[in-house]
């Protein structure tokens, strides 16, 4: 009798799951047609990635790509006058976020990592990166070797902040850390001399150098203690919606058109970043720039 | 939602050494901050009752000054602002030189701001005391020091338990805010896991259930200070 219940329920169930929406429906398109708008996470200080302009309106290389996705949503639904909400994220919030759906989309500078995606999915990657330190010009400190002893500024929840740790404990040198929420406090602490290095993605290192008081002052130095290739998140056990995405990015790649938004914002970009495309990069475009 | 539960996270190595030690933290933060609190908040709020007027002045600059400003902002005062306005040997030995500089800060700002609280409480005690209480006092001949510590105090402070508990229960719970000047307390050992192994739920929940211990533990603790040090007869002396 319970087995009939149950084999009933689960026909229903079957039955209403297609019958409320065609099969290749995606829930979160259906999340978004229903709410009339598309809800965007973008960063407010990663430079030039996602951050707040002097309106304090999120712009930067990931919040262009972004809108690139949200225009296609916009014609695949037809509905031209869908509403954006713009949400500001952290490191810490991103994930959860996300997961919970928060936000439909994230735009900022998220590297793609294993664990990660259990929680979310990325689209191609856009951007490769990878840790470095930055320290106090006239401190000497050339790589992560010459820290022993000294203190270092971590970002509370960053892919850095495991590779660094990591590097240091495999190297068995002894370092204090200081852990920060943000980069604009991890630089505050560089400036009134907390740290002797800040950890981070090389190029938000040199974002963050971009729009510091003295610029000069300050150097990115030392190898890559990481490799951080970066994607634009999107909620998982969502093919179709991913599909949408990831047909956006290879379409911009295979045109050109993703480069010319990268020197956009790279070379030398609107805070003087002055950074060309790597031939990594390049490469990464040309094979994910994906045929029909 | 799309979410993976995992509660096996919380008793994996290092997780389960994370919220340890976080949560170690935590009491060690509310604790130390607790005895500057209690300490200073006792003084401040005598100050404001007594007849000397720049004594009491200062009372309610302190009260005024501490309790008006954010706890967060004055987290960020003291870590940031503070330091700059030493001269630069000191404020480099604020910064680098003393053990622990981001511990010590917490607690400083956590004791100092909820001292005002408590100095609000010391001082509505005494006033919740009968004036007759204090002309008897002096009758006697005891002097005004004498008039406090036997008299207006020991009353006063069994007068105030119930508020005082509500104080050091908030001790614990804004002793998270120490994670934003990088104590890594249990809030930030949480926010880490989180990061690790994107178990956000669990780790929060795990917090969740340990800030609720350890106020159970405090509400148990002030309600036993307060049936044990109870006079029979003596709170009616409040009441007019």
């Amino acid at each position: 009798m319970l087995k009939k219940v149950l084999l009933g329920a689960a026909a229903m169930a079957f039955v209403a799951g297609f019958g409320a929406a065609p099969a290749d429906a995606s829930p979160t398109l259906e999340k978004i047609k229903k709410a009339g708008q598309i809800s965007v996470g973008h960063r407010e200080a990663s430079v030039p990635f996602s951050y707040m302009d002097k309106d304090g309106k999120p712009i930067g290389y990931s919040v262009d790509l972004c809108m690139k996705i949200v225009d296609e949503i916009k014609k695949e639904l037809k509905m031209p006058d869908l509403k954006i909400k713009l949400v500001p994220v952290t490191s810490q919030t991103r994930i959860p976020l996300l997961a919970n759906g928060t936000i439909d989309i994230e735009c900022g500078s998220t590297t793609n990592n294993l664990t990660r995606a259990k929680q979310v999915d990325y689209l191609p990657v856009t951007f490769i990166t990878g840790t470095k330190i930055m320290v106090k010009k006239s401190s000497g400190i050339k790589e992560i070797e010459d820290l022993k002893g000294k203190t270092v500024g971590l970002s509370l929840g960053t892919t850095n902040e495991k590779a660094f740790k990591a590097a240091a404990e495999a190297l068995k040198i002894d370092i204090k850390y200081i852990m920060v929420k943000d980069h604009p406090q991890g630089m505050l602490n560089m400036e009134n001399g907390r740290t002797d290095a800040y950890a981070s993605d090389d190029v938000l290192l040199y974002g963050m150098i971009s729009k510091a008081k003295n610029p000069d002052d300050w150097a990115v130095v030392g190898r890559f203690l990481s490799y951080d290739p970066y994607g634009i998140m999107v909620p998982r056990n969502d093919s179709e919606y991913r599909l949408l995405g990831t047909r956006i990015m290879a379409d911009l790649m295979r045109s050109g058109e993703m480069q010319k938004i990268y020197d956009k914002w790279f070379n030398p970009g609107p805070t003087n970043i002055k950074m060309p495309i790597s031939s990594d990069l390049k490469k990464a475009f040309e094979i994910q720039a994906l045929p029909y | 939602m799309n979410y993976n539960w995992n509660w096996g996270v919380l008793l994996q190595d290092p997780y389960f050494q994370w919220i340890y030690t976080g949560f170690g933290w935590t009491c060690l933060v509310a604790i130390c901050a607790w005895i500057i609190a209690f300490t200073l908040g006792a003084v401040i709020g005598v100050m404001r009752t007594l007849d000397n007027p720049i004594a009491r002045g200062f009372g309610t600059a302190y009260v005024e000054l501490f309790r008006n400003i954010p706890l967060l902002v004055q987290m960020f005062l003291w870590y940031f602002v503070f330091p700059e306005l030493l001269p630069k040997d000191w404020g480099m030995f604020v910064k680098r030189g003393i053990p622990l500089p981001e511990f010590w800060t917490a607690v400083v700002c956590l004791g100092t701001y909820t001292a005002a609280r408590v100095a609000e409480q010391v001082r509505s005690g005494i006033g919740a005391i009968r004036q007759g209480q204090r002309y008897a006092a002096t009758a006697m001949g005891l002097t005004p020091v004498q008039v406090y510590r036997y008299v207006l105090l020991p009353i006063g402070f069994r007068i105030i338990i119930p508020p005082l508990t509500s104080d050091f229960l908030g001790v614990f719970k804004n002793s998270s805010l120490a994670l934003t000047i990088g104590v890594l307390e249990l809030t930030a050992q949480s926010r880490q896991i989180t990061e690790y192994t994107f178990q956000g739920f669990e780790a929060f929940t795990a917090a969740t259930v340990l800030y609720c211990l350890v106020t159970f533990i405090v509400m148990t603790l002030m309600q036993t200070i307060e049936g044990k040090t109870r006079i029979p007869g003596m709170l009616s002396l409040g009441a007019k």
